[in-house]
């Protein structure tokens, strides 16, 4: 028997945020992440999570308010996309700094213009500087399962850093797929109460957010950097108890997909893992050797285990859903760079797919793991419609 | 001479010593006689700008009371979110919250965050420490900033006679939000401006406050001046001491209508309307604008 | 010095700046003469370093004064002088 219940996403990631006992919660309405909010203020309606709920002007008030809290002592939650997330970007770069652990959705989507409410991950790979942990989540139960982690690696002393779980927008939150979330008890056991390092506290008061000149600053960026480096293996610690707390598989920092024996790896995030799969179980029984290696942990970037997982690759196959316009696509410049200096040198190319809800089709991945396997490309959009003319570029 | 903690036990400084503003700034006298009303058992969130530069130079904090800065123009929503926090904890019976800035972070940049925590309602005490420019960035104008006033970005020129607009009415867009409290202070009226802190903590919910705070080095005034400068800001009628409390407007009267020229002469900032280009138009308008706000709040008379 | 998380810090630690060194202009001179114990000088002053337990008593930390005459200017008896740095000594 299937554990679990039928859940559409957004109500199953509600249900594992009121899990988590957060104490405020504060969001601003965007789509796709509405549902989610919709879902928790019911929750709390309901009295089933004792949360100050505040529904604020704009996402740089929603983010705000979890910062704030944040630094009074509460655990907090807030869940945003798109142009909400590129509003709430300042604030974002400040908590890091700040060192709060707040943790949030980001429910990926496009960014505008054109208006576009439909999927890609431009969003949260703008804030990969921004000294968020960011854990990308390939379906509903993995959001679920990664939200109880990210709390637990956002408030270690020895991280206090945020954690942004990214959830592909209307493929995830928008479908129904059989969840298993667990009891509280079972939930407040592996997570237990929030116990700041600083808070505003009258009883000992502290000054939070003092600025540091230039004899200071850096130091405060080195302390993030290096703090980021050493969460890596602490994210796989926190995976590894999950998955023996809760019997079910928690990769930790990204899932190997047939990685060992492959000649060819696909690179991917999210939730187009599964048609990637799909493609490579079709190769694989053409006696291909193609694996895929589903990043979760894209901050930080753990750079020794992917070396070590793809050394032995010739063809690294990046597919993302992003593009640095101007150069390449994000995680294909920051796969290059780790095999800077060292004995492998895979051809890595990099593919841009499913901007702003462009479906991705089993097609889509044979043609780009051929193309790769055939010659280096870079930045190549797969799923241009050629019938379409566009105006100033040259057909 | 007493040691620093015999004359803590003045008990106000909690805005300690040290701090970098300028001489004579009234941004850090009315910081500190804010405190002195407020007590300790506050926690004070403070918008970018002079007052958190000159007091929180890591790690040498002016602050005696838990204390937070963020950003320019998240202030009250960071207070409202350490409202909310206070309030789940049971702690809001006993622990007061202020949100601070300066009049660029209040009446531009940070008002819609404000309008958002007055109309939830959150019981916090929003101060406008209002100079009447970005002192910080070095005198720009904002939208406190008063008519015809010289700052760097409204200088007058050929085709001007400084800033073009008069200043944005922040305290009754307060009013409109139906709040429980809002007042105008001035750091030259400091008995009337501790009254109205220990009255407006002492309200639940959204309370706005601005004080009038001149600047030497922006307004291009003398130093030793602060406190005569605020009076006189007053006694013109340009700057009106009021507070409105469930509707009902409480005004601090004035002895005698003092000309606006008496006030606009000590600082550089106005010096262009008494050169030999002119400026009588100009300061009739700003006359004007005195005399309305002496008849609209009934500033003279009983 | 040790940089802590998020740069929280201590309170009052301000007061290892002694501003006092930006005087140029002179510092106040308390007469001790008219003194009314109105307490002004000490309200205004915004470095909060006038200090006085009654009539006669008030005086500047002169570690934080940064001389800029607002006390001397608000005092209603005129009881506080500004001086020059030598004239003090003399």
């Amino acid at each position: 028997m299937v554990k679990g219940r039928m859940l559409q996403g957004a109500r199953a990631m509600a249900e594992m945020v009121a899990l988590c006992r957060p104490k405020v919660i504060s969001a601003y309405p965007i789509t796709p992440q509405t549902l989610i909010v919709e879902e928790l203020s019911q929750i709390v309606a309901d009295g089933d999570l004792e949360a100050e709920f505040i529904n604020v002007e704009g996402e740089h008030s929603a983010a705000s308010v979890c910062l704030g809290a944040c630094a009074a002592g509460a655990r907090v939650f807030t869940c945003s996309s798109s142009q909400g997330i590129l509003l709430m970007s300042e604030v974002i770069f400040n908590i890091s700094g700040m060192r709060l652990p707040v943790v949030m959705i980001c429910v990926n989507r496009s960014v505008s213009a054109p208006l576009n409410i439909w999927n890609d991950q431009q969003d949260s790979m703008i804030l990969r500087d921004s000294g968020w942990i960011q854990l990308y989540a390939e379906n509903n139960q993995e959001t679920c399962d990664l939200l109880l982690q990210a709390y637990r690696i956002a408030e270690d002393h020895r991280v206090m850093l945020p954690v942004m779980v990214c959830a592909d927008g209307y493929v995830l939150p928008h479908a129904y797929e059989i969840v298993d979330l667990p009891d509280q008890e079972k939930a407040d056991a592996f997570l237990p109460f929030y116990e700041p390092i600083y808070k505003l506290d009258v009883e000992n008061p502290s000054t939070m957010g003092a600025y540091a000149d230039p004899e200071k600053y850096m130091e405060t960026r080195y302390m993030i950097q290096e703090t980021l480096k050493k969460s890596i293996p602490i994210v796989e610690e926190v995976a590894r108890d999950f998955s023996n707390t809760f019997a079910r598989p928690s990769y930790g920092l990204f899932e190997n997909y047939h990685v060992d024996d492959s000649s060819t790896v696909v690179v991917a995030l999210g939730s187009m893992a599964g048609t990637i799969k799909d493609a490579i179980d079709e190769l694989r029984t053409e006696g291909e050797k193609v694996g895929l290696l589903r990043m979760i942990c894209y901050r930080p970037f753990p750079k020794e285990a992917l070396y070590e997982a793809l050394r032995n690759a010739v063809n690294i196959v990046v597919i993302e859903k992003d593009i640095s316009l101007g150069a390449s696509g994000a995680v294909a410049t920051d796969m290059r760079a780790i095999f800077q200096g060292r004995d492998a040198s895979p051809r890595i190319s990099g593919f841009v797919i499913g901007l702003g809800g462009r479906d991705v089709t089993i097609d889509d991945i044979k043609l780009a793991i051929k193309k790769a396997q055939q010659q280096f490309e870079d930045a190549d959009f797969i799923g241009l419609k050629e019938e379409l003319e566009l105006e100033g570029i040259d057909a | 001479m007493l040691e620093v903690e015999e004359q803590d036990k003045f008990g106000d400084h909690l805005f300690a010593s040290g701090h970098t503003a300028c001489p004579g700034c009234g941004q850090s006298l009315a910081a500190r006689l804010v405190l002195r009303a407020a007590g300790r058992n506050v926690i004070v969130v403070n918008s970018t700008g002079c007052l958190e530069v000159f007091s929180s130079k890591y790690p040498e904090s002016a602050w005696e009371v838990p204390w937070l800065h963020s950003l320019f123009e998240n202030t009250a929503a960071v207070a409202a979110g350490i409202e909310a926090a206070l309030k789940i904890n049971g702690q809001l019976d006993k622990v007061r919250v202020i949100a601070q800035g300066g009049d660029g972070s209040t009446a531009d940049i940070g008002l819609g965050a404000i309008s958002g925590m007055f109309e939830r309602g959150h019981d916090v005490l929003y101060i406008c420490y209002d100079n009447e420019a970005y002192m910080n960035t070095g005198i720009q104008r904002s939208g406190l900033t008063p008519y015809y006033a010289r700052t760097t970005t409204s200088p007058p020129g050929r085709v001007s006679m400084g800033n073009w607009r008069p200043k944005k009415d922040v305290p009754q867009i307060a009013v409109a939000h139906e709040i429980p409290y809002v007042a105008t202070a001035s750091v030259g009226y400091h008995l009337d401006l501790d009254r109205k802190i220990r009255r407006a903590l002492s309200i639940r919910g959204p309370k706005y406050m601005q004080i009038h705070v001149p600047c030497p080095l922006g307004w291009g005034s003398d130093p030793a001046h602060t406190i005569d400068i605020a009076r006189l800001a007053v006694n013109t009628g340009l700057y009106p001491l009021y507070e409105v409390e469930e509707g009902e407007t409480k005004v601090q009267k004035i002895p005698r209508k003092v000309p606006v020229e008496e006030y606009l002469k000590l600082q550089t900032r106005f010096r262009h309307l008494f050169g030999k280009n002119g400026g009588k138009k100009e300061l009739e308008e700003i006359q004007r604008i005195a005399d309305r706000n002496i008849e609209k709040y009934g500033l003279i008379g009983k | 010095m040790k940089i802590t998380l998020g740069t929280v810090t201590h309170p009052g630690g301000s007061r290892v700046n002694k501003t006092g060194s930006w005087r140029t202009a002179g510092k106040p001179h308390f007469l001790h003469q008219r003194c009314i114990a109105c307490d002004l000088c000490a309200l205004s002053c915004p470095e909060g370093c006038i200090f006085g337990t009654g009539q006669k008593t008030y005086y500047a930390n002169e570690d934080y004064c940064k001389g800029c005459g607002i006390c001397a200017n608000v005092c209603p008896v005129e009881d506080i002088e500004m001086v020059s740095e030598e004239d003090e000594h003399g």
